[in-house]
């Protein structure tokens, strides 16, 4: 009964999957072909058509300077996408590399690094994020720094507990009797054994990141003005958002959708892959 | 007895964190571009020439190494001395003190809040699992999952204030504005927490003592609340505890957006006028809470659940 249900939940796991991946490689090509895709230049200004609605020719209608917020909002997922792609790239790596040296080779070396991460998980991720950026000054490098400072923890901690577990099994001490070298073990060995939590928790990181990128930029340490991104867009079309809602709601549901998107993915990888917490049953 | 063991025993690990804390809040100083005298003085709308600029050097002990900068400052921070701000030159322990009140009003009422609202739609849900009520409340966790607080903060105001005009726009530490600012932290969170009090209701609900209790003649509801809900709530305060870091997160934001005169307001203006100690004393102060938030959970753990003394 039970392995029959299993079964059928597995097939509709897949296909949501699929589903989701699919949605998503359609946001991953807007953002690459941007450029292409847009119907104005999404920096021209229309001075005749300020704050204006939507029509034909501005799908989401103008901002306060007349450019298209629907080019805008194309373009924003540009940066939206990359910016979150490089933070959880830089903090997968780091995280897991340090993670799984620490889980490998213990004693001193595990001390220092676990001892790194308590310090920086006793930080609330965003302030410590609004710290960096506000100290480094807010531009998009560091906004990406900032975000991928307060990610790595949750990956170093993750891969050595992982690493812990696995270390000790059978085959991780066949392969070292047949001569392989602890960095072949780990490449070869250990981290295959621990993908599948890496890509579910970097999946439900986009999402997070996304959402912390946007913050950030709101709060003007982000992206610089011009740049066109949804949470400055946001940011700017608050103070007339009486007159032009459109303004404030074409970015806002791109972000949301987008956001969405990548948090189903993370649920559903999750479910595919069977690793953490059930979920929602 | 073990009790007060355990108290102890978590406290004294709280001390190498804290130093923790300090160090690098410390060292994040040192991110902030160019020379601190500098940035000081050009703070204060003084002409920076290098008389005045090696005089300051020295007042603010910049001469002196890394290290023993460090344990100066520590010394002083032990002493309620966090620095003083660049900007006004008053000090930053007192302008901190003076917000904290109001962002402790806000989170403490958004946790309140989020607590009021997902306890009893998780409970809910959990008891009626799978009905239509249960099926729309896993949507609306998921899609309230995905709104960045700050997007959410602008929908409110539009909504409530400039269409129904039932709020006031700007907070200003008010009773009647902290209604929005409050809602807009407290919503994000019980999404979340919808879905671990359902979780845990139904974890609770497939154990055999309730069926032991129920078999006993007990009545349904004092199950549900004395049984299921009290053993739930472990579970729960996990998930609450470590959720406060992200409305510690999402306050500054708040505030900024609703004015609201608490620590995240006075960092983002402390942020826009390179007011760097005033950035620097508000993350260690956030870690700081948010370290202690998560002792008194823990600490809460151990009061509902007896059974981890033994551990």
């Amino acid at each position: 009964m039970i392995k029959l249900k299993s079964i059928e939940n597995r097939n509709y796991i897949r296909r949501n999957v699929i589903l989701i991946l699919l949605l998503i490689l359609m946001i991953v090509v807007i953002s690459l072909l941007a450029p292409h895709l847009v119907p104005n230049d999404p920096y021209e200004t229309n001075a005749l058509y300020r704050k204006g609605a939507p029509n034909l020719k501005y799908f989401f209608g103008t901002d306060k300077l007349g450019r298209c917020i629907f080019s805008r909002v194309i373009m924003g997922t540009r940066t939206s996408v990359f910016s979150a792609l490089l933070v959880v790239t830089a903090s997968l790596t780091t995280g897991t590399v340090l993670g799984v040296l620490a889980g490998y080779y213990g004693g001193f070396l595990d001390r220092v690094v676990t001892g790194i991460c308590d310090i920086f998980l006793a930080f609330p991720q965003m302030i410590l994020a609004i710290g960096v950026a506000g100290l480094m000054g807010g531009t998009m490098t560091n906004a990406i720094l900032a975000l991928a400072l307060t990610g790595w923890t949750t990956y170093a901690r993750l891969s050595r507990g992982l690493v812990m577990a696995l270390k000790n099994e059978a085959y991780i001490s066949a392969a070292r009797l047949s001569g392989s070298t602890g960095v072949e073990i780990m490449v070869e060995h250990i981290l295959p054994g621990m993908a599948g939590e890496l890509i579910v928790n970097a999946s439900l990181q986009i999402s997070s990141v996304m959402i912390g990128f946007a913050g950030l930029s709101y709060l003007g340490l982000g992206v610089l003005v011009p740049e066109a991104e949804w949470g400055s867009m946001i940011s700017e079309a608050v103070g007339y958002m009486q007159q032009a809602p459109w303004a404030v709601m074409a970015p806002g549901a791109a972000l949301f959708i987008t956001v969405l998107l990548f948090q189903l993915l993370g649920d559903s990888l999750r479910d595919y892959f069977g690793v953490g917490r059930g979920g929602y049953e | 007895m073990s009790m007060r063991k355990y108290i102890s025993g978590r406290f004294l690990q709280l001390i190498p964190v804290l130093l923790g804390i300090t160090f690098l809040t410390f060292a994040l100083l040192s991110l902030a571009p160019g020379d601190p005298a500098q940035k000081k003085l050009s703070a204060q709308g003084v002409a920076v020439s290098k008389e005045i600029l090696e005089e300051t050097r020295r007042e603010m002990g910049l001469d002196r190494p890394w290290g023993l900068r460090y344990i100066n400052w520590l010394s002083g921070l032990i002493h309620g001395d966090m620095g003083n701000s660049y900007k006004d030159g008053t000090p930053v322990a007192g302008k901190l003190i003076k917000a904290m009140k109001y962002t402790g009003i806000l989170s403490f009422c958004a946790f309140l809040s989020a607590l009021v609202i997902s306890i009893p739609l998780g409970v809910y849900c959990g008891v009626k699992k799978n009905g239509v009520f249960d099926r729309v409340m896993r949507w609306f966790c998921l899609a309230g999952n995905a709104v960045p607080g700050f997007l959410l903060a602008v929908l409110l105001m539009y909504f409530f204030c400039l269409r129904i005009q039932a709020f006031p726009v700007i907070a200003k530490g008010s009773v009647k504005g902290l209604f929005l600012p409050t809602m807009t932290l407290a919503l994000p969170l019980s999404c979340r927490l919808i879905r671990q009090v359902r979780a845990s209701v139904l974890n609770q609900m497939g154990m055999e003592y309730i069926d032991g209790a129920k078999a006993r003649g007990v009545l349904k509801p004092y199950i549900l609340i004395f049984h299921i809900l009290r053993n739930a709530m472990i579970s729960i305060l996990t998930v609450a505890g470590l959720s406060f870091g992200t409305l510690l997160g999402g306050s500054v934001v708040i505030e900024t957006i609703f004015m609201w005169p608490g620590m995240g307001k006075l960092v983002m203006d402390a942020i826009t006028a390179r007011d760097y100690p005033v950035i620097q004393g508000f993350v260690m102060v956030m870690a700081v809470i948010y370290v202690v938030i998560n002792l008194i959970v823990d600490i809460c753990y151990h009061l509902l659940d007896p059974r981890l003394e033994e551990i």
